[in-house]
């Protein structure tokens, strides 16, 4: 797994779609193959840049969806309304067009092996995105590492990686359960209601259990996991937050 | 022909820029493009980004602090330090996830005004350090000259926690990961001291404007 050491200047590279998976509605995973990519860690992103004909070029950020041992690099892309990068991923790209891409990027919101566990990861919407590339890095390197995963979304529609989280959670160890806000089908055994101080104390360890714990998803949702879970007393330090700007 | 993709433009990394098929893209109406940093885009909003939980300082423990020259070192309470005179400046902030916002307006305390009358002897850099542990470094002359504060309102009124309330640095020239949030004081050093997101892979210097956001840009 390289990646790690940052030496020189992270270069652009040229990135060629191989397949696209759709997940929900709004959002679609798509798989790139991308030649001189030196390895990423598990909750890293990379930059994508877009150029227009006329020369313009827009940048945006993207968390990676793939584990550092996949063959693809995949990112998972929500349409944001008003978007102006989010779109074209979402909607117009299509397999073997290209793009440019440079990462990978930021080194603090990342879970690799050797850090251990208990880990708890809790994603609002499409805050589940690096949690994918975590929980497919947890199975590929085989550690007894307790996980587990609380995935909030607005309705079962707006689960993204249905099958997926349903094949990782039969793994020993790793536990996912789900919260749906808006909406529930009939006979939702899983929670039905927004995060709160009751619902993360039932999912999480104890504080004395130390769990590392990471946060993913837009501002007001990461800002009410992380102060409830400080008032219950975890260590703030045990805490990485990602949060989604209103960007696209 | 979807398949076909044009190169132009060599970039400074040495690869043609590909085309984008289809691709338009919203070219910002500025009144003055040349606001805009490179590989930045205009927002009305404030996104809010932090690596942590947002730290709870009640302001009856707050100081802020210049460590690392001055013996005993310079501490103001919040109410020592909100009874010092402040500026309010208008600027453009630019934050490295590619968003720049225009026009913000800030009050606070310049680091001219904390650093005079302290002997900053051959101290040429600082760290700015935090509630919850962030910690980002500058070249003392990043700071000084009208160029830096420590800003406790946002469009006159009190700075919000998740922005960094009560107080926040603002050096608005450099990315804003260097305006760190919760700033509880600077300590200075004669030599440079990587802070938290420049030891994570982030430029150590932070230029907008010679587009700096990570490592060997």
């Amino acid at each position: 797994m390289a990646g790690t050491a940052v030496l020189g200047r992270l270069n652009w590279l040229a990135a060629k779609v191989t397949h696209i998976r759709p997940e929900t509605e709004r959002v679609r995973s798509i798989f790139f193959e991308c030649p001189g990519w030196d390895g990423h860690l598990a909750g890293q992103h990379v930059d994508v840049r877009l150029t227009a004909e006329d020369g313009y070029q827009a940048q945006r950020s993207y968390s990676i969806a793939s584990a550092p041992e996949d063959d693809h690099l995949v990112l998972t892309v929500e349409r944001l309304q008003d978007g102006e990068v989010s779109p074209y991923l979402a909607d117009v790209l299509h397999t073997s067009d290209q793009l440019e891409m440079r990462g990978p990027i930021g080194r603090y919101f990342v879970w690799e092996r050797s850090m251990g566990g208990p880990l708890l990861l809790i994603a609002g919407g499409s805050g589940v995105v690096p949690f994918r590339s975590v929980l497919r890095h947890r199975v590929a390197s085989q550690v007894e590492v307790p996980t587990r995963l609380l995935y909030s979304s607005r309705s079962f529609d707006d689960v993204i990686y249905q099958e997926e989280l349903a094949a990782l959670a039969a793994y020993d160890e790793i536990d996912i359960r789900f919260t749906l806000t808006r909406s529930q089908p009939a006979g939702w055994k899983g929670y039905g209601r927004r995060i709160d101080h009751e619902l993360l104390e039932e999912v999480s360890w104890k504080p004395e259990e130390r769990p590392l714990i990471y946060i993913c998803g837009p501002t007001s949702f990461v800002e009410t996991a992380a102060g409830a879970l400080v008032d219950l007393g975890h260590d703030p330090a045990l805490i990485r937050t990602e949060r989604f700007g209103p960007t696209g | 022909m979807h398949t076909m993709q044009v190169l132009v433009q060599t970039q400074p990394g040495g690869l043609m820029s590909i085309i984008s098929r289809g691709f338009f893209g919203r070219q910002p109406q500025l009144d003055d493009p040349s606001r805009l940093p490179p590989g930045q885009y205009l927002t009305e909003g404030f996104p809010v980004l932090s690596a942590g939980p947002t730290p709870r300082t009640r302001l009856e423990d707050w100081t802020f602090q210049i460590r690392g020259m001055a013996d005993p070192a310079p501490s103001w309470t919040w109410e020592e330090f909100t009874a010092l005179p402040t500026d309010t400046v208008t600027v453009d902030i630019h934050c490295v996830t590619k968003w720049s916002k225009f026009d913000t307006v800030w009050t606070g305390v310049s680091i001219d005004l904390l650093l005079d009358g302290v002997d900053t002897g051959d101290a040429r850099f600082l760290t700015a350090f935090c509630d919850g542990g962030y910690t980002t470094n500058l070249p003392l002359d990043e700071v000084t000259n009208g160029k830096a504060w420590v800003a406790y309102q946002f469009d006159g009124v009190a700075l919000e926690s998740q922005h960094g309330g009560p107080a926040r640095f603002l050096v608005p020239h450099l990315y804003f990961w260097k305006s760190a949030k919760w700033v509880r004081g600077l300590e200075l050093h004669t030599e440079d001291r990587p802070g938290f997101w420049e030891t994570y892979g982030y430029h150590n210097h932070g230029d907008p404007w010679r587009e700096q956001r990570y490592s060997g840009d």
